[in-house]
Parts: structure tokens; sequence; C-alpha cells
């Protein structure tokens, strides 16, 4: 964190890409490999993961000079967890598809240690205006990478995208892809990918 | 029989880390050393079989008799944080030694979510009390493992040419993905 004060917009911003969960701070890895069979599964939990870290953010903004430094992260914890409820009921009750391809990784979200870093590194000193800036990218940045894994895991993976077929018709559907090891190979590629991007980036 | 097959199943075939996608946080955190590697493993383990026998407790004897199953992500992780908390006080009362070569990982795994994952599984699969405990050791087991072959590794690998974008991070998950594959092979045992 430099000393000088970011702006609003850089406030907003940083998440997305200079500081991106994913890719630079590799955090919330577990969700991120887990569930991105596919785009629409990958939109479903980045947006998941979005309400809980801006909810829970929100509140921990609020409370910062109530609750005690020693027990702040069990504080957080609970609610991050009453977040995660609220969740899990919400698509259980609306989108019982979408909650059971998502299975046990819809409340592992409590124990994403994204949400519980952005609560510890910056909700818990900052305003809530800009505590709520700083979560709504971090959950933009996470659901973009979310996405655009799942986006390419199963164009690969099954053809598709969101369901609709896109490949040609002789095309062979990489099984490897939808199956765990895909998605540790497509990760690793976005990575070397996302340096590769920063230091083009670097050198203009 | 049963209980052969939920450890080794949850051991090697559906292995925690590179099967299942649980706690993959110390995974790529811990594995650079051999020895650090070894110890979380054997405190992630140790923590998991407990966690399983305490949170069954709680699921079958307190949430459902006064059916009180929405709080059961709160109350798991409440548990899991303490337990964790007594888990450590006690290793450094009982055996000095192993506090020592312990001590810093235990904290870290309170936010393990191997630890969680393994709750919610086995209330998800209606396991019986011997049943989760087993599948806990099984899945420490599997953990231990997976942590201990990727540190073998990644020692390894400070001596190869990894393509410059890919250090750190991008080739631990691709060594992952390949681990992932040969442990694939392991479905053929059942």
């Amino acid at each position: 964190m430099p000393h000088k004060k970011h702006t609003l917009l850089q406030e907003f911003l940083k998440g997305i890409w200079k500081e991106n969960p994913i890719l630079i701070s590799l955090l919330g890895l577990c969700p991120a490999l887990a569930v991105t069979v596919s785009a629409e599964n990958g939109l479903a939990m980045g947006l998941a993961a979005t309400f809980v870290v801006v909810s829970s953010s929100i509140i921990v903004s609020i409370l910062r000079k109530i609750i005690p430094p020693q027990v702040r992260i069990a504080s957080f914890i609970v609610i991050i967890a009453t977040f995660v409820t609220i969740a899990d009921r919400f698509l259980a009750a609306y989108y019982p598809d979408i909650s059971s391809n998502l299975g046990p990784f819809i409340p592992l979200i409590i124990v994403n240690c994204m949400i519980l870093g952005r609560q510890e590194a910056f909700a818990s000193k900052n305003n809530i205006l800009r505590s709520f800036l700083d979560a709504v990218g971090v959950g933009i940045g996470f659901t973009l990478v979310l996405v655009v894994l799942g986006g390419v895991r199963e164009i690969l993976g099954s053809g598709t995208i969101f369901g609709i077929e896109i490949m040609w018709s002789s095309f062979h559907p990489w099984a490897v892809m939808i199956l765990p090891p895909g998605a540790f190979l497509a990760l690793g590629l976005m990575i070397g990918a996302s340096n590769w991007l920063n230091e083009l980036g670097e050198k203009k | 029989m049963n209980l052969i097959i939920i450890f080794i199943s949850a051991a090697l075939i559906n292995n925690f880390v590179l099967i299942q996608f649980l706690g993959i946080c110390p995974f790529v955190g811990v594995s650079k050393k051999m020895d650090s590697a070894v110890s979380m493993g054997l405190a992630v383990t140790f923590v998991m079989v407990i966690s399983a026998a305490v949170t069954w407790l709680i699921y079958h004897l307190l949430l459902v008799p006064f059916d009180m199953q929405i709080l059961e992500y709160v109350s798991f992780i409440l548990v899991i944080a303490s337990l964790v908390q007594l888990v450590e006080m006690f290793i450094r009362k009982v055996s000095k030694p192993l506090y020592d070569s312990l001590g810093i990982f235990l904290p870290l795994i309170t936010t393990n979510c191997a630890i969680l994952g393994l709750a919610l599984i086995s209330v998800l699969r209606d396991y019986s009390f011997i049943e989760s405990v087993i599948f806990g050791a099984g899945a420490g087991v599997g953990f231990t493992l997976a942590l201990v072959i990727m540190a073998g590794i990644r020692e390894e690998l400070e001596l190869a040419p990894v393509p410059k974008h890919f250090k750190g991070a991008g080739i631990t998950m691709i060594i992952a993905g390949c681990l992932g594959l040969a442990f694939m092979g392991f479905s053929g045992l059942i």
C-alpha cells in the first residue's frame, strides 16, 4: 500500500487488474478452480462472492471502531458467514440448478481468503465509501477471471459458451479441460499470459 | 470394507487438493520447502480428524434436534476457529518440540477451506460418526501427500529453466495439473 491516498476511482479500478485477487495476489483460488467448468458457473460464483465481499465490507467498515482488535478475525468471519448463508439460501430458492452445480463451494466462500483479506487489509481501516468501491472493484476482478476461465474451459472442453454451441461440428471437445487437471492448466496459462501482458504494458 | 473405501477414496481417488480443489491456498503457499510441507500436512491432518469428529457431534446432537440447520455455516466455522486455538494451546502445553515445528502453521489452518469443506461434505453425504472420522483421516493423508509431492518437485524446480512469465505461481499451477492427471489414474482402484 503506498502512503499516498488513492483517488476514489483508483480505489475502484485497482482490484480489477493491478491487484486482481486471483491473477496477482493468488487469493480465492479454490472456488476459481473448482466451479469454472462453464462460464455460467463462473459468473454465478463471481456474483455470489461479489455480493458477500461488498456487503461484509460495508458492515465491517461501519463497525470498524467498535470491533476490538483481539477478536477481529473471528468477528469478520461471523459477518462473512452470515452473508454467505443469505446468498446460499437465495440461490437455493431462486436458482436451484446453479445452487446444486456449485454444491459445497457456496458455503466455502466463508473461508475464501480474498474476502477475509479485504476486510483485514482494507475495510477495517477505511471509511464506508472507500471500502464499498474497493470491494466492488475486487468483486468485479474476481468475477471477470472466473468468467474468462470458465469460458475458456467450456469452449475447449464442451465446445459451447453459456450453453450455446459455437465450435464447428467436427471439433472434438478436449475432455481434459472440464476435468480437474484442466483447471490447473488453464489457470497456470492465464497467470503466465497476464504476466506477459503486464510486461508489454510496462514497456510502452 | 466400507470404511477402507472411504479412506482410500478421500486420500487418493478424490484427493482433496488435486481433484476437489480444497485447500489450494496452503498448497501453493507452503509447498516451497520440504520440511515445512511435512509439518503443515501433519498439522492439517491432526485438525481434520478432530474437527470431523466435533462438527459431526455439533450437527447431529445440537443443530438437528433443535432444527437449526440454517446456522450450520456460522457454527461450523466458529467451532473450527476455536478448535484450532485449543489445539494450539494443547500442543504447546504437551509437547514443546511438536509445537515448535507446527506452531506457525496452526493459525493458518482456520482459513484452510479443506477443513470446512470436510465438515460440509460429510454432512452432505450423511456419514455416520465413524465414517466422518475416517473420511477426515483420509482427507488429511491425501492433503499431506499432495503437499509433500509438490514440495519435492518445487525444490528441484529451483534449478530448472522456467519461462520468465511462468515463474512462481504459473508453473506451480501447471505442475499441479500434471499431478492431477496422475491422480486421476487412481480412479480405477475401486
